[in-house]
């Protein structure tokens, strides 16, 4: 029997980066706001403080922070001639849960997409021609410049402290900082972070070869801070627990450093935790949201009505959520119809292990978004002519931490136990050193999400459906850049390097990165894209959905940054826009 | 109606009336007025009055209680009492008390019936306002909602409870005399003065107490241990006391929560997110002021554990193991967030029940409008053994120049005791 | 101890009307916190086998001092203590899948499509125990796989991962694949948890352990770490002699 509560102004399905943002943004705005979210409340004193927190087993291995796939998963084919199966333990990708989302454990690499990026069909077709890409790729452009989302940029760099070197303020080109990024209106809030032994070498080699290497822009911060909303933030400590763990002593950007102990309390904000919405409520039209139904931990379940839906959940949930309620049309990869579930896409990454030795890395001295970087293989930063691919990607000296159990790598070629593992383990640990591609992974028509026919869930909903794999253009890419990185690793004198450009199928089975994209794309036109260029839902104007759902497809930057500019964008439309007068902002 | 009621509801008609009669009376009208509930100007001033006296420190329950509905268990040297609930309700609140009887109770410890209070109420400071300001408090107490909540009050154990021995104790303690200042210091300074003898009443707490509860004779400001937290010296000492904080220093810790040497948590918490961090600014710079200019009697320096101590050696292989991520390997701390132990006067402080608890039982930095960050200090009580801690304790108490009294392990057994549950 | 959370007068009203749902935890007004807070792991305490029986014991051990042999600088799996850590594990919420999907139908699918089976892993011990005790009393005249050589031993670890050994009822692929990883995580994992005894497996590598403040070595490059590791539980130098 669900019992129906007061009504709010605004709920929020998910209390992550977006979540907050928004929550932060309507409240200001004197909105009466409830944000509604599966997992438990989580902070650093209570949930992983420095005395416990660095514990590679617990929260490394044993994922004692993430969504638990019993409470929720999905399942997995690579094409439609397989049957999809459940993903029963994770694998490719981390699904976060609780207050914080993903914003708790990432890395906390915080970049900006290219310019380039944002206009991507039109850009690549005017310098390569439209027979350049492959027939069944469906990217598009995102109805949003790069120039457009800049200031919001800033205010998440700003909220975060973000460490970093700007390469462009107002078009003036920046020693020591990325020359390819958009041009920005101001440098990073803080120094970039200071770097280990690895990336240095990296950077001198990289120098030398005419590449332009750059600290990676880092949420875990250089040097104390406090941001405009007066939170404060600690110092890192480079202490190599970083992604996949809460930050002990507050270094690391995430909601709860930056923006929660502002938004608890004001009066006019609620967090409502172990309660998992079960669907969105829309009226008989089918045009109008009326709210959420929700069931709380102990099965209970209660309709929340708000006159605002903001869907922002993680990007799986986000688009099962739409399925499982019926917005829109599901997309059907046979006819084209449909738009929710359409241009999926993911992160096609790969790494070169290097051995030295006559060097100790010390690698264990790390943070989640150390590193030098080059970014001239990037998007289109350089002529891919004859190469037979479009896209590209970061890469550098980014080794994040020298946990032993899954952080260490040994030799190509060596047993897998016994004496001589042991024996090389010993002998690598200190002199290893891991370099990274962070590729982008553009749409295909192939690639979607749709609701399985089989498996259902704890509250009996079907599960999502991914239907993915790589395709020769990401592969091309991968091997390319993974080549091209290889002379700079070379140019290092390792005493061995180890090539691993990205092999399809895509397996569910080993961790690549939880940069899980599309389903439920912005774009210009209704016909090919799910929410307008202000995330707000084509087909149910009060209902606003952010997140990497957005994305028509990846670019070869870590996802974060982009999402909350986005977010940043968004509650400004719904501030200074959609409050003033409710209803469409872009006529369909 | 019964018998009681009858008799209540004609003092409160009399009182009543009383009060439209006075009102009046022009000649009376600045003074009577306070009490007057539609007078906006003096139910605001009230209002702020009533936060310099933190009122609600002690008359509202944390945790759900209804505003200055009483209620709040106090934990007194001599046993417990429960506050009293001085919301406007008739027969459980103090909505029939008249102006006398409401003057007689906050300024010279006597309850409406004549009873005695005891001095966890603060009369002996409050003694020190004008008549005036507590009638204003009154007025703004009388806009409150009424809330019915009956309080026994009085839980201490025999002999305490017999509030007759209040009368030696008052005997003793209680120089019911006006504040006066010192007119060779400024008007600022003077202000300070008054607010922290009266309406602050941070005697209550900072001034070192005997075994009786009231005042030592050379204690002023010289802190001690109330309610299992060290009260800090205020005064100018250079180890245990304020000699390293400049006076904006003391401004932003009662403002914010923190300054750049100390981050508040424990009691004064509660006093600077109720009271001082809704004070006027020229307010907290006057009592800064003051405090500043606390002289401390000449005492000598312990001498600091050698180097060599082998709790020095322990404490420090685990303080650069589990402490300097926040506090750093120097003891500097980081700015707006961590506090620095070197030079830190709690860290010095002769007695060591606050670092005790701290450590065991972890801390949170007081949240307020101005630092909502609420930085906290994990509990270490579950992995560190009585030993290692009065080792990293030692160890923080004698490294960086800092010189204080050891630790042992038998101090930290019996806090951890006394601490549990707590 | 005075705790006091800032209610202002609306919102406790507006919650009192409607109490919050039973099941859900609300947080308004300001930032839970307690003191004691916290879920510190539990220490593992040596002691009898709280899964294992004393012939899977026996087993495991031989097997885990295998994977991780001894030599004269470092113990091996045995003697630090990767079979204890494993008989804790499976005894836990891991051994049971406790949080894993564990719903029908279950179908094998593709080597992408990752682990379908509905087997625990205290199951997938069990059974592949069981399978080896039989494998190898079958196959060496009663033995054990305890009671084997090292090289016998070696052998069949070896033809378990690769090929061509089988097992009755479980992959012997799998189980091997199951065993190294928690053998290995036994090595390397905080010794709170029972294995990597007196931080053996962290001295061998130079891990200095659960360490939070690497300030004062960001910048000293190519320079040995010099402090000894530490775990979550302390380290001997916190003890004084």
């Amino acid at each position: 029997m669900t019992r129906k509560l007061p009504a709010k102004d605004a709920v929020i399905i998910g209390l992550g980066w977006t979540g907050s943002i928004l929550a932060e943004a309507l409240t200001r705005a004197g909105l009466d706001v409830v944000a509604i979210e599966r997992g438990p409340w989580r902070d650093t004193a209570t949930d992983f403080p420095t005395t416990y927190a660095p514990d590679e087993l617990r929260y490394r291995v044993r994922h004692d922070l993430f969504l638990r796939p019993a409470q929720e998963t999905m399942t997995f084919r690579n094409n439609s001639s397989q049957t999809a199966l459940p993903i029963r333990s994770w694998g490719s990708f981390m699904p976060p849960n609780g207050v914080g989302g993903g914003g708790l454990h990432w890395n906390a690499e915080t970049w900006r997409f290219l310019p380039s990026d944002f206009e991507l069909k039109t850009h690549l077709t005017q310098r390569y021609g439209a027979k350049a890409l492959p027939e069944d790729m469906t990217i598009q452009d995102w109805g949003v410049s790069f120039d457009d989302l800049e200031p919001h940029y800033d205010k998440f760099e700003y909220l975060c402290g973000t460490s970093g070197k700007a390469g462009n303020i107002k078009g003036a080109k920046q020693e020591g900082g990325n020359p390819f990024e958009g041009a920005r209106a101001r440098d990073y809030p803080t120094p970039p972070q200071k770097q280990p032994y690895g990336p240095t070498l990296f950077a001198a080699a990289a120098r030398e070869m005419g590449y332009h290497p750059f600290p990676q822009p880092s949420g875990n911060l250089s040097q104390a801070y406090t941001n405009p909303l007066g939170v404060a933030l600690g110092p890192c400590t480079y202490c190599g627990f970083c992604e996949w763990f809460g930050c002990g002593n507050y270094s690391k950007a995430s909601p709860q450093t930056t923006l929660l102990p502002v938004l608890v309390r004001r009066p006019n904000f609620e967090a409502r935790t172990l309660c998992e919405v079960s669907r969105i409520n829309l009226d008989g039209s089918g045009k109008r949201a009326t709210g959420v139904t929700y069931v709380d931990s102990s099965g209970e379940e209660w309709e929340q009505p708000a006159d605002l839906v903001l869907l922002c959940a993680f990007q799986l949930f986000n688009v099962h959520l739409l399925l499982i309620s019926g917005v829109g049309t599901p997309y059907d990869p046979n006819t084209g119809q449909g738009t929710i579930g359409r241009n999926y896409s993911y992160q096609v990454t790969s790494s070169i292990n290097g051995f030295w030795s006559d060097k100790n890395f010390n690698p264990f001295v790390a943070s989640g978004a150390i590193g030098y970087c080059i970014d001239e293989f990037n998007g289109d930063n350089f002529d891919h002519g004859a190469l037979g691919f479009v896209g590209g990607g970061y890469m550098g000296a980014v080794m994040t931490n020298g946990r032993p159990i899954l952080g260490t790598f040994l030799p190509k070629d060596t047993p897998n136990w016994g004496a001589a593992w042991k024996k090389s383990l010993a002998e690598n640990y200190l002199g290893a050193y891991q370099f990274a591609t962070h590729g982008s992974c553009y749409s295909y028509r192939d690639a979607y999400l749709d609701l399985d026919p089989t498996y259902t869930d704890r509250l009996g909903r079907k599960l999502l459906r991914i239907n993915f794999d790589f395709h020769p253009n990401e592969l091309k890419m991968s091997q390319y850049l993974t080549d091209r990185l290889g002379e700079i690793v070379q140019k290092m004198g390792p005493r061995q390097f180890d090539k691993k450009p990205r092999k399809g199928p895509y397996t569910i089975t080993d961790y690549q990165t939880t940069h899980t994209c599309g389903g439920a794309v912005m774009g210009a036109d209704p016909k090919a894209s799910v929410v307008n260029r202000y995330l707000q839902s084509w087909d149910v104007p009060n209902l606003f959905v952010t997140g990497a759902t957005s994305f028509p497809q990846n670019a070869g930057y870590n996802p974060t940054g982009t999402v909350c500019a986005l977010a940043f964008w968004a509650a400004d439309a719904l501030v200074n826009q959609y409050l003033k007068h409710p209803g469409p902002l872009v006529p369909a | 109606m019964s018998g009681t009621g009858r008799v209540l509801s004609a003092l409160l008609a009399l009182a009543l009336l009383g009060g439209i009669a006075l009102a009046a009376d022009s000649d009376r009208l600045h003074d009577e007025t306070a009490h007057n509930r539609q007078n906006f100007d003096e139910t605001e001033r009230g209002r702020y009055l009533a936060t310099l006296a933190d009122c609600t420190g002690c008359h509202t329950k944390p945790q759900g209680g209804a505003f200055m509905a009483g209620g709040y268990p106090i934990q007194t040297p001599f046993g417990t009492l429960i506050s009293p609930n001085i919301t406007p309700d008739i027969d459980t609140g103090i909505g029939a008390w008249s102006d006398d009887d409401f003057v007689n109770a906050v300024q010279r410890g006597r309850a409406r019936d004549g009873a005695h209070l005891y001095p966890a109420m603060p009369y002996t400071a409050y003694s020190k306002m004008p008549r005036a300001d507590v009638l204003a408090i009154r007025a703004y107490l009388a806009t409150l909602p009424p809330v019915h909540n009956a309080v026994v009050s009085n839980q201490l154990p025999f002999p305490f409870r017999i509030r007759a021995s209040m009368i030696a104790w008052n005997a003793l303690f209680f120089h019911d005399e006006p504040f006066r200042g010192d007119p060779k210091k400024s008007g600022e300074w003077n202000r300070g003065a008054y607010l922290v003898a009266g309406p602050a009443h941070c005697g209550a707490c900072h001034n070192s107490k005997n075994f009786l509860g009231g005042d030592t004779s050379n204690g002023m400001l010289r802190g001690g241990v109330l309610q299992g937290w060290n009260v800090p010296d205020l005064t100018e000492d250079q180890r245990t006391g304020l000699a390293g904080w400049s006076v904006d220093d003391i401004v932003a810790y009662l403002k914010t929560g923190h300054n750049r040497i100390s981050f508040a948590s424990g009691p004064m918490a509660e006093v600077i997110r109720a009271s001082t961090s809704h004070w006027h600014d020229d307010d907290l710079h006057a009592v800064a002021v003051f405090l500043a200019d606390q002289p401390a009697p000449e005492q000598p320096s312990p001498p600091a554990v050698a180097k060599t101590d082998p709790a020095m050696t322990v404490g420090q292989a685990i303080y650069v193991d589990e402490c300097s991520a926040c506090h750093a390997r120097n003891g500097a701390g980081a700015p707006n967030m961590f506090p620095a132990l070197k030079a830190s006067p709690i860290v010095q402080s002769s007695d060591p029940t606050t670092l005790t608890r701290v450590v065991l039982h972890g801390t949170q930095n007081v949240v307020t409008a101005a630092a909502p960050t609420g930085p906290s200090m994990p509990a270490f009580g579950w992995k560190l053994t009585d030993r290692q801690t009065a080792a990293v304790l030692t160890y923080i108490r004698n490294a960086w120049g800092n010189a204080a009294p050891a630790v042992d392990a038998g101090q930290v057994s019996k806090l951890r005791e006394a601490q549990a549950g707590n | 101890m005075m705790r006091r959370r800032e209610l202002l007068a609306g919102t406790a009203l507006g919650l009192a009307l409607f109490a919050a749902p039973a099941g859900a935890r609300t947080i308004a007004g300001a930032l839970p916190w307690q003191p004691d807070a916290g879920t510190p792991p539990n220490q593992v305490m040596p002691g009898p086998w709280k899964f294992f029986t004393a012939d899977e014991g026996a087993a495991i051990e031989a097997l885990v001092d295998r994977l991780i042999p001894p030599d004269p600088k470092t113990p091996g799996g045995k003697d630090a203590g990767c079979a204890l850590f494993i008989d804790r594990q499976l005894a836990g919420p891991y051994g049971s899948a406790r949080g894993l999907y564990m719903r029908p139908p279950f179908q094998e699918g593709t080597k992408q499509q990752g682990d379908q089976s509905p087997l625990t892993p205290a199951q997938r011990y069990r059974k592949g125990l069981t399978a080896l005790d039989k494998h190898c009393r079958d196959a060496f005249a009663g033995k054990s796989f305890a009671q084997l050589t090292d090289a016998q031993k070696d052998d069949i670890i070896g033809q378990m991962e690769k090929g061509p050994l089988t097992l009755e009822g479980i992959s012997a692929a799998g189980f091997f694949e199951q065993l190294l990883k928690n053998t290995q995580e036994g090595f390397l994992a905080d010794p709170i948890y029972g294995g990597n005894r007196d931080m053996v497996g962290w001295k061998m590598i130079g891990f200095p352990g659960a360490r939070y403040d690497y300030r004062d070595w960001i910048d000293r490059h190519n320079e040995r770490y010099p402090l000894p590791p530490v775990g979550i539980g302390g380290r001997p130098e916190w003890n004084p002699t």
